[in-house]
């Protein structure tokens, strides 16, 4: 099968990939780009546990081909923070126990990071509403909800100190 | 000290940035095989005609294996070797792999499996519980049965007779991380293995089998797993042995992970149950005699089904004294998956089946459902309906007005285990008061009594559950402790982290006992070459045994560096004390560290190993007595539901929860525990539902079809709260085991839909399990006389 050559940009950096027409988005950042961040949970779109961040909107890396992300700016649970510079909300997730397995918690993260971009003051319900297409079989999403919004007031009080 | 505390997860930093590894981000050595099953679309036939040649020919296809060309046979059950890897002349199940496809990539696999020519003559099929008992398809030579009293006799001299019936669905495991195995091939035909499994030594045990290699020819390690719930106590041996056969034949390192749907095809789910019964009662609800009837649907193969329907008669008692019971228990051999270990094992399933019962009764008396439960409660005051309840102790009742009959309950276990840390009194008299339970009763019926389309229900319920392994010689676990000369600690022991806070657990309990802060201990991956012979994380005895072990370990060394140290300053080595990272004897004081470095430099071991078994344990499975149990795990929980009477849809609405983890080692991870327990509990019983077709095909195979509880599902006030208070058996640091107990919680989720159709109507709904919006509105029929 030929080949199609990709550019798109993932975490800040310009990558250039040679892909199979039917390849998934997740395969090419797990398998050609060691993004392991991003997990495989479904492959069918329903668990969220690949969620990745494309040109300002939250996707399933699972729902996509890659050839469709030409010239995108992607950004994963990588690109947010790492071990030695939390984020925000990783450390929200962290200190309120929004974790059991962990399998989840990149796509909940970076889900919950674009619904604080949508709607940064969002109450219990949206937040509840809003991470639903982002399944989890371990917290029964009590810790997760309070880290979201734990995150956001956070998030507020620092604009609101700069402002 | 580190116990007690509310820290955070060992690996939280790791999750949040997605650097947490699990099986399928190992980077794996060039050259890596990718596998996959091919599966039968056949429930139950003989394999006439295989046609692998366009499988074969596939593109990045390396090799093909079916049954006849494993060099020796390759077995992965967990108890009757009867599951062969590979169909050998007959298929079992709709889903059952006949052959394996090894290739360079996952996909290129699956495509591959996709290509095959198979010819099956079909045989019929016995897929469901009628099927198997028309049949006589059983495990064992017939039902077990346990028991006391002469419940027929009471029966037939009962005030009130009240009979039925419940079906109560399986459940799928829904990981996040599906099924997934690495092995690497190593020099003198060594082999270690990668799994995401919940039993290391099983996977090595199986393994090494299927090599033909002696256990220690195989190493095991399992870091995480991205959930386990059970599903991953047996049904991960496939692939590691899969893996592990593929590598042996080709010197390649071989991985697979099942997609989600071949997941949900080829491994067993929750055990289905249809539980009858037939309870003698007064008019209080206060039972006198009752007959259970439990009917098991194990699949195929016998894998773990056997200790699953004896923990379901172990839990047919919950929380209540039967003074005369028979309980009978099936287990029927179907050709569906092989159902297998799932958070309770068996437990939630009998426990579903008595508080179906208690709900019937109180329906039937006309009384609030928990007051009934109390008044049968383990060593409540015997409240026959001639006496009314006799006051603590009874000194006020005469002895004629007691006449013949008990001034309480008893406190012996149908099983003859005395129950002698029965905490629900009080438990349920604090979740009464902070749930405001009795109100809310009235606000429900008020609002009922207004509204005819929208319907609500209350309802509370109580959890007892056994911890330890009913198989006695599980009950036991291994430790590993270093301490290097710099202060700091290598920790290892027998039980997997599958996301509930093990690891963190027992590292609490590690730094707790060298006085030293958590940074200084160091976690590290299950390894079946550090710690040999370990049991299943499973039984949610995970920290009480591995705590154990490791708090044994620990002490080792501590005695000896004490020994060296009191030596030093002519004191006496018991007075030593390890704390805020010091440590003190004779007047000498130094931080851990230096003790260390000192005990190094004077030549004392710094690494010991430590043993725990669980006492006091005695149990006779064939004669269903004995003491099965270490001590019970408490809980109750009060549930708050909508329905609509036309939809049949549903909303948990409020849920309020008291459990009981003891002495809490970590509290934030046992709340934890609790809220996924419930969430998971009321998934089941509500809204999962597993649908075979007539063929036995399973039809709810991925998450588009199967539905888990998601973040908008869960109820909109959750209250949940720990019963803190020091469990009555000396376990590590006075703690409860917290894994599966939590579970049952949801069943008051169940009850208070039940309640909510009851308000349709004079007769009693009989909801069936999971309550769907199906179920619902044939209940509400029922609720209103209007189906049988
Ligand atoms: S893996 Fe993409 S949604 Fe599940
Ligand atoms: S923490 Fe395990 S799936 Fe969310």
């Amino acid at each position: 099968m030929t080949k199609t050559h990709v550019s798109l940009t993932v975490n800040g950096e310009k990558k250039d990939v040679l892909v199979d027409p039917r390849e998934l988005l997740i395969h090419t950042l797990r398998e050609q780009m060691d993004i392991t961040g991003p997990h495989i949970g479904c492959e069918t779109s329903h668990c969220g546990a690949c969620t990745v961040d494309l040109d300002g909107k939250s996707v399933k890396s699972c729902t996509m081909f890659t050839v469709q992300a030409e010239g995108a700016d992607v950004t994963t649970i990588e690109g947010l923070g790492s071990p030695d510079g939390l984020h925000v909300l990783q450390e929200a997730f962290k200190e309120n126990h929004g974790l059991q397995c962990g399998y989840c918690t990149p796509g909940m993260i970076t889900r919950a990071h674009r619904l604080l971009q949508e709607n940064p003051n969002p109450t219990e319900e949206e937040v509840r509403f809003g991470m639903a297409g982002n399944l989890c079989r371990c917290t029964g999403y009590q810790n997760i909800v309070k880290s979201v919004l734990a995150a956001a007031s956070e998030m507020n009080s620092a604009k609101e100190a700069a402002e | 000290m580190s116990v007690a505390k509310p820290l955070p997860h060992d690996a939280a930093r790791l999750h949040v940035t997605g650097t947490a590894r699990y099986i399928d981000d190992i980077p794996v050595p060039a050259g890596c095989l990718h596998l996959a099953f091919g599966l039968s679309p056949v429930a139950r036939g003989r394999l006439t005609h295989v046609d692998l040649a366009a499988v074969r020919a596939a593109p990045g296809v390396a090799l093909v294996l079916t049954a006849a060309d494993l060099v020796r046979p390759a077995d992965c059950s967990p108890s009757a070797h009867d599951e062969p890897l590979l169909a050998e002349d007959e298929v079992h199940y709709a889903g059952q792999p006949i052959f394996l496809v090894a290739a360079d990539s996952h996909l290129a696999a699956r495509k591959a499996a996709a290509l095959a020519q198979i010819d099956i003559s079909p045989l019929p099929a016995i897929l469901s519980i009628s099927d198997a008992l028309a049949a006589n398809s059983r495990f064992e030579d017939g039902p077990r049965i346990y028991g006391r009293g002469d419940p027929d006799a009471e029966l037939a001299t009962a005030e009130i007779v009240t009979e039925g019936e419940i079906e109560i669905g399986g459940q799928e495991h829904f990981y996040l991380e599906s099924q997934a195995a690495l092995a690497l091939p190593q020099e003198g035909g060594d082999m270690i293995v990668h799994s995401s499994s919940q039993h290391p030594t099983e996977i090595q045990h199986k393994v090494a089998d299927a090599l033909g290699v002696p256990m220690h020819g195989v190493r095991v390690e399992v870091r995480r797993m991205g959930g386990g719930f059970g599903g991953k106590e047996s049904q991960g041996n496939a692939l590691a042995i899969a893996c592990a056969v593929v590598a042996q034949m080709t010197d390649r390192p071989a991985k697979m992970r099942y997609d989600r749907d071949d997941d949900f095809t080829i491994t067993g789910k929750r055990h289905d149950f249809r539980i009858a019964y037939k309870v003698g009662h007064d008019a209080q609800g206060k039972i006198s005699a009752l007959v259970f009837e439990q009917f098991c649907r194990c699949g195929w193969s016998m894998d773990l089904s056997l200790p699953v329907a004896d923990r379901a008669m172990l839990h047919a008692d919950n929380a209540y004294w039967l003074e005369h019971v028979r309980i009978t228990s099936h287990r029927l051999k179907t050709n569906t998956q092989s159902a297998t270990a799932f958070r309770g094992f068996g437990g939630p399933q009998g426990m579903v089946g008595i508080e179906r019962v208690l709900d019937h009764v109180a329906h039937v008396v006309g009384r609030d459902g928990t007051a009934v439960r109390k008044c049968n409660f383990y060593g409540a005051p015997a409240d026959r309906s001639d006496q009314g309840a006799l006051p603590p102790g009874g000194a006020a009742a005469s002895p004629q007005s007691i006449s013949a009959k008990a001034i309480y309950n008893g406190t012996r276990t149908p099983y003859g285990m005395e129950v002698t840390d029965f905490i629900l009194d009080d438990l349920v008299a604090r979740l009464e008061s902070s749930s405001a339970y009795a109100e809310r009763r009235q606000a429900v019926a008020a609002f009922n009594a207004q509204n005819a389309v929208i319907k609500k229900g209350l309802a509370l319920s109580p959890v007892k559950f056994g911890i330890s392994f009913t198989l006695t010689h599980l009950n036991q676990a291994g430790a590993l402790v270093h301490v290097y000369q710099d202060g700091s600690i290598h920790l290892n022991h027998g039980g997997t982290e599958m996301g509930q806070g093990l690891f963190q657990k027992v590292a609490q309990v590690a730094a707790s006992r060298f006085g030293v802060g958590l940074e200084a201990v160091k976690i590290t991956a299950t390894d079946t070459a550090k710690v040999p012979n370990t049991s299943a994380t499973a039984a949610s005895s995970g920290s009480d045994l591995n705590g154990m072990a490791v708090r044994a370990a620990c002490d080792t060394i501590r005695d000896r560096i004490a020994v060296f140290l009191a030596e030093r300053t002519q004191s006496d080595p018991t007075d030593i004390v390890f704390a805020d990272g010091m440590v003190r004897v004779g007047g000498l004081e130094m931080p851990f560290a230096q003790a260390a470095k000192e005990a190094w430099m004077g030549r004392v071991s710094l690494s010991a190993t430590g043993f725990y078994k669980t006492p006091d344990i005695v149990w006779d499975r064939i004669r269903g007595t004995g003491r099965p149990f270490y001590y019970f795990a408490y809980g109750a929980a009060v549930t708050e539901v909508a329905i609509d009477t036309l939809t049949g849809e549903n909303r948990i609405l409020r849920a309020d929860i008291l459990h009981d983890a003891g002495a809490s080692l970590n509290p934030a991870l046992d709340i934890g525990q609790v809220e996924g327990g419930y969430v998971q509990g009321a998934g089941w019983l509500t809204m999962e539902e597993l649908v075979w077709d007539q063929t036995g095909r399973l039809r709810t195979h991925a998450p588009s079809t199967y539905k888990i509880p998601a973040a908008s599902d869960t109820p909109d006030i959750f209250n949940v709260s720990l019963y803190d208070t020091p469990n009555a058996a000396d376990t590590i640091y006075r703690s409860k085991a917290v894994g599966e107990p939590p579970l049952m919680l949801g069943i008051s989720a169940l009850l208070a839909l039940s309640d909510a159709c009851a308000a349709c109507g004079p007769c009693y709904p009989a909801l069936d399990a999971p309550a769907t919006p199906e179920r619902i509105l044939a209940a509400v029929a029922r609720a209103r006389g209007a189906l049988p």
